[in-house]
């Protein structure tokens, strides 16, 4: 057996597989995000707290107030992981479905479908649905939903045709239940791809929460239509810059999904 | 040429291990895929005795691994039975039968995710063991591959060598200890020196275990060294010969087999001899931890100026020349040495010495104990031996 003994040792192995697991541009990544963001808040603090010019403005005070905007950005978070909750719930078991051997021959319609969500524009898919289903939270997470399950979708599909089919014969052949090579090779070795699939899905949503309040659904958007009908230039810079911090606070979040999520030995 | 029931030539004979195989039989076994007028496999009818390892061989698409499939019901036959042990294997479902049947696939085919012991562990789990008996049957499979538990357990496939992967591929597949185990190309992706050395593990723990093994390869040098009988395929899965490979190679049934196999070369009694028809030379040995002085002495009375070294196991571990001797005492040596199993080919024998400094390769037995050496000129004049002996034979009748 000496000849293979030169083989990578263990001890070496762990810290080895820690460094090529992400790239240096994802380390920068994720670590110049955090520091964005929290220099973005503070930024927004510091204003809130020392902003003369429109001390009288009333309008303004409102709309970027801590109350305010601390209220938005739990509606907002709200509505982005209770979309992603349901957007995972739909899109990985459709994803399942659809790499099955006997109902494969489905794939090509639901992913046209899943496109044609994603295609619409979404502030048309939000009004759309509230006219169908009336305003509020549920509506808007629901049109949320329909437009980001294919991303998901088509991770979930990609990921799974991208696991060997040896493994997957191999497993069978030793005696595993398909149900059982699902569960324990083809999902673990697909979650790679299909978290990067969450993640687009998190920062689509992210962002397209901001139009859930034309159907009185609140989030960040609040403060960024109060700054353009009333044409006041500090709401609007911040509650777009704040919508973008958000927007980065949730990649970041992803990405640390995605690293976490990732199986060992992968 | 009649066929000589030679002990060292026939992988299970001469052993007093105990056969855990079981009987294979496959009676007029039919695979047609649905819109396929050319059967993959016509009417195959087959016996394969328990304990043995029987290599199906033949050119590629000619059903070999179809046939193969077909016993662990990977590949549902059209028609026919097939029967383990007596015991048809529809009488179960597939994903029971599977469990009792080891499978080895080319390269390991480990999963990536899932570390050593947890690979060999799959089979075992779903059949209930609890975690002791698991991590006990690991431990002494990862020993019996020549893989050290302690190191390799907690590793991830991918940080193992190709040669070690296949080598856990193959304690995946013995893990419940199967009495029969399927291989499909199991060696074909490690290079030839790995390779070999399987192959002799592989002749070395069939040894102990006495398994019905069924191998599919493509290399007649492999099914010819690996095989108590070997199965030529023709397109179709038909028979074109089933028999000893002494026998394959004296008397090919058909031209299709003679051309398959090469027979008539005389190079093909490479890959038919066995190192232990030869005679082994013996040459001075040395204890790791033994004092360096001593050793010498010894060497040098017998007038030689290398040695072995052995571990406490009687594994040889070095071979250096005297000069090369530091220290006070014998250690195990940084050499990487590499050893030829006793029931290695004389193919394999050369192959071995080309990368050896002495011309020369150590000889082991089970376990790999040390048994001897075999020199570069007791193969060609072994060889020449038998050239003679053929030409007397063939000038007599």
């Amino acid at each position: 057996m000496s000849a293979e003994a030169a083989a990578p040792d263990a001890a070496t192995s762990d810290r080895a597989g820690w460094r090529d697991r992400i790239t240096a541009e994802a380390l920068i990544v994720l670590f110049a995000i955090p520091v964005i963001v929290v220099v973005g808040f503070a930024s927004y603090a510091v204003y809130v707290q020392t902003s003369s010019t429109y001390a009288d403005d009333v309008v303004v005070n409102n709309a970027l107030g801590y109350g305010t905007i601390v209220a938005q950005t739990g509606e907002h978070l709200l509505l982005t992981f209770v979309a992603a909750l349901l957007v995972v719930a739909i899109a990985v078991p459709l994803g399942v479905v659809l790499t099955r051997p006997r109902t494969r021959f489905l794939a090509p319609p639901v992913v046209g479908v899943a496109n044609a969500g994603q295609a619409a524009p979404s502030v048309g898919l939000i009004v759309l649905a509230a006219i169908w289903f009336g305003f509020g939270f549920w509506t808007a997470v629901g049109a949320l939903t329909v437009y980001a399950i294919l991303p998901v979708l088509a991770n979930t599909i990609v990921g799974l045709q991208g696991v060997d089919r040896t493994l997957v014969e191999a497993g069978r052949g030793l005696g595993m239940s398909s149900w059982s090579v699902l569960l324990r090779i083809e999902l673990p070795l697909a979650l790679p791809v299909i978290m990067t699939g969450v993640r687009t899905a998190l920062v689509l949503l992210v962002g397209t929460a901001t139009l859930a309040t034309f159907i009185g659904a609140g989030g960040l958007g609040g403060t960024l239509q109060t700054g353009i009908s009333l044409l006041r230039y500090p709401v609007i810079v911040w509650g777009a810059i704040l919508v973008a911090l958000l927007a980065l606070l949730i990649e970041w979040l992803g990405r640390v999904l995605e690293l976490v999520a990732r199986p060992k030995g992968v | 040429m009649t066929v000589t029931d030679d002990p060292t030539s026939s992988s299970t004979s001469g052993s007093g291990s105990e056969i855990s195989g079981a009987e294979i039989r496959l009676e007029e076994v039919t695979k047609t895929y649905p819109g396929q007028e050319v059967s993959a496999v016509k009417s195959l009818s087959l016996t394969i005795p328990a304990g043995e390892i029987v290599m199906f061989v033949g050119p590629s698409g000619c059903g070999k691994t179809t046939s193969l499939k077909m016993i662990n019901r990977l590949i549902e036959p059209t028609s026919g039975t097939i029967t383990i042990g007596g015991d048809d294997v529809r009488s179960r479902s597939a994903d029971e039968l599977r469990r009792t049947i080891g499978y080895v696939i080319q390269g390991g085919s480990l999963f990536p995710h899932m570390t050593v012991a947890k690979n060999i562990a799959i089979v075992p789990k779903m059949l209930g063991w609890d975690a002791d008996r698991i991590r006990q049957r690991t431990d002494e499979l990862l020993e019996l591959v020549s893989l050290d538990p302690a190191r390799y357990r907690d590793r991830y496939p991918r940080e193992l060598s190709g040669g070690q992967q296949q080598r856990v591929g193959v304690a995946r597949g013995l893990a419940a200890d199967p009495p029969v185990i399927l291989m499909d190309e199991p060696f074909g992706a490690v290079d030839p020196i790995t390779r070999q050395r399987l192959q002799d593990e592989l002749l070395s723990i069939q040894r102990e275990l006495r398994k019905t093994i069924v191998c599919v390869t493509h290399d007649i040098d492999e099914a010819i060294k690996l095989g108590d009988r070997i199965l030529i395929l023709q397109e179709g899965a038909e028979v074109a010969q089933y028999d000893a490979p002494e026998a394959v190679l004296a008397s090919p049934a058909n031209d299709f087999v003679a051309d398959f196999v090469g027979a008539g070369s005389s190079l093909k009694q490479l890959s038919l001899t066995r190192i232990a028809e030869l005679d082994l030379s013996e040459v001075p040995t040395a204890r790791v931890g033994e004092p360096t002085a001593e050793a010498r002495a010894r060497a040098q009375a017998a007038g030689h100026d290398h040695l072995i070294v052995l571990d406490d196991h009687d594994r040889p571990t070095a071979w250096p020349w005297l000069r090369q001797l530091k220290g006070e005492t014998i250690h195990r040596g940084e050499e990487d040495l590499v050893n030829l199993d006793h029931r290695a080919t004389l193919n394999d024998a050369l192959d071995t010495m080309l990368t050896s400094s002495h011309g020369a390769a150590v000889v082991t037995g089970d376990r790999d104990r040390y048994l001897g050496v075999v020199w570069f000129d007791t193969v060609t004049s072994f060889m020449r031996q038998q050239q003679e002996a053929l030409a007397e034979e063939g000038s007599g009748a």
